[in-house]
């Protein structure tokens, strides 16, 4: 149990880069998936096609084999994906800024296959806005963008979070795929190193470990649970 | 569906529609020629395209081409039994998962009358943290990422001088986690359900337990079924996360081909083919057992259930989804 005292600022820099994966990955998910929603209800049907089949492919392939593409793909791409230096952020999230690009990679992987299931959220929040509100805001003779934006989405927001929240924790879980993945020092990779490097017991490590996805996972269920229970009084 | 969308906007007009296509061609042509330059050309100056890459994928005549289609075969073979043996066991334990739970839910409700007053305490006692002690293992497995779940199996047992074969590990990590998503499924299903269903039951005499076998679990299965198989869905994604514990799946048969033959990318883009045509049918299936579950609710005059919610959610906890 001593290596959870002696190692405490290993534990704790890898939830530290967990989070900060989760946060930057959250808010990739959250904008790449909101535009893949409006392309997935707009009236043009060769954007709506697009967002389909963008959706399709996302929910359907192993993030393994995303993170793959990312890994291997960009790099043949001659990318390193050094867009993601952005100057002020790197500085708070200093891995964004290293030389090696795997944790850029890893981010970029998991907001894509995210935003698939941030737009289906998203969408299903819009279907579950009353028809007539739509059909009102049109006979008005708003367009599709006023009728979304002073109608449809400020209602749809209260049905999505739900979803939403339940996309974010599936992300986060998701994200301890990351430490196989080549970005050092996250969570699940401090359990490998810890385990098979520095010849700690096992079973202690593995505690640790747990309980660090569990202090971001189990309070943001919880949180959800609450939410979903007032909405249902509400309705 | 269509229906659905097609109330935010008017249906378009004939200028609408020409602007749309018009605009569509150009957008088409502008991508094409961003693609060209920013994917096209850089993979093609790298020799991405080159046939001594892909030939042994695609062309049947190349000499590697019926080795590599064996190997993923195997791998394929082995990321469906592992899929099954996961999907089985967690639909067992999860079933019995959601009934032990409910059945203490109405346990910790019992007064024990009849029984000695120590003794009731007792009872009550135990049963109340029973049901604490089965929210908790709930509440830890579905927040723990279903990677470590594997990887403490896979090197938890071995600790204990317990050693399987590699699939087993992964067949026991999965089912860790999808038993107790698939016990919360049925559960809520199970709670979702009109009083009136268990109210009945009570008064023609049922116990708890027949209650719960004989009314509310294949009602919980029918109303749950399109979140189950959402969740199926993630299982077979799930099984590649088989190659963090080397067992040997279609990604680890991958890794194994291309440490052979050198070609990551086209490996890959099969393999994602492969994945997304398995899971695509899954999910087909689902919304097809959606509709028709639909349809029958509609003719037996219930309202309906709204089960998109669910099936979206537990899908997203794919983990290997992940």
């Amino acid at each position: 149990m001593s290596v959870l005292i002696d190692k405490f600022d290993v534990f704790a820099g890898g939830f530290w880069l967990t989070l900060q994966i989760c946060i930057l990955a959250a808010i990739g998910a959250l904008i790449l998936g909101a535009v893949v929603a409006v392309l997935r209800i707009s009236p043009v049907p060769p954007l709506r096609a697009l967002g389909t089949a963008y959706v399709t492919v996302f929910r359907n392939m192993p993030l393994t084999v995303v993170m793959f593409f990312a890994a291997f793909g960009l790099p043949a791409l001659g990318s390193n994906a050094d867009f993601l230096r952005i100057p002020g952020l790197d500085a708070v999230f200093s891995r964004l800024g290293t030389d090696l690009p795997y944790f850029r990679f890893a981010l970029i992987a998991l907001s894509l296959y995210t935003a698939a299931f941030v737009c289906e959220a998203l969408r299903s929040g819009v279907n579950a806005v009353p028809a007539g509100q739509a059909e009102a805001a049109r006979s008005l003779g708003l367009t599709f963008g006023q009728n979304l934006r002073y109608v449809v989405l400020p209602q749809s927001w209260k049905a999505s979070i739900v979803p939403l929240g339940s996309v974010i924790i599936a992300m986060i879980k998701n994200s301890a795929l990351v430490g196989f993945f080549g970005v050092i020092g996250d969570l699940s990779q401090t359990a490998d190193q810890l385990t098979s490097a520095g010849g700690y017991a096992f079973i202690p490590v593995a505690i640790g470990i747990s309980v660090g996805y569990l202090i971001m996972t189990v309070p943001l269920g919880a949180l959800l649970d609450r939410i979903e229970k007032r909405q249902a009084v509400a309705r | 569906m269509s229906q659905q969308t097609s109330v935010l906007y008017d249906v378009p007009g004939p200028r609408q529609r020409r602007i749309t296509l018009i605009s569509s061609l150009i957008a088409t042509v502008v991508v094409l020629v961003g693609a060209y330059f920013l994917i096209y050309r850089p993979l093609a100056d790298k020799g991405q395209f080159s046939m001594e890459l892909w030939g042994p994928l695609i062309d049947p005549s190349n000499e590697n081409f019926s080795q590599v289609w064996e190997r993923f075969g195997v791998g394929l073979r082995h990321t469906l039994t592992a899929a099954a043996l996961a999907i089985l066991s967690s639909l067992i334990i999860g079933t019995l998962l959601a009934v032990l739970r409910i059945q203490l839910k109405s346990l910790t409700r019992r007064r024990f009358t009849g029984l000695a007053t120590p003794l009731a305490y007792l009872l009550r006692g135990l049963s109340v943290l029973l049901s604490v002690v089965t929210r908790i293992c709930v509440e830890v497995f579905r927040g723990l990422p279903v990677v470590l779940t594997i990887f403490f199996v896979a090197r938890g047992f071995p600790e204990f001088g317990v050693s399987f074969d590699n699939l087993w590990y992964l067949v026991i990590g999965l089912t860790v986690y999808n038993s107790v998503v698939i016990a919360e499924i049925l559960r809520s299903g199970m709670e979702g359900l009109p009083g009136g269903q268990a109210e009945a039951a009570a008064a023609i005499g049922l116990s708890p337990a027949q209650t719960t076998r004989m009314i509310l679990l294949p009602q919980a299965f029918r109303i749950m079924l399109p979140a189950l198989i959402s969740q199926l869905v993630v299982v077979l994604k799930d099984t590649s996360l088989g190659f963090i514990i080397s067992y040997e799946e279609t990604l680890n048969i991958g890794k194994q081909i291309i440490g052979v033959l050198g070609n990551p990318i086209q490996v890959y883009a099969v393999i994602a083919v492969l994945f997304i045509a398995a899971n695509y049918s899954l999910s087909k299936l689902a919304q097809f057992v959606q509709h028709r579950l639909a349809r029958g609710r509609k003719t037996a005059g219930t309202p309906a259930q709204q089960a998109p919610a669910t099936a979206l959610i537990s899908q997203a906890e794919g983990a290997g989804g992940n």
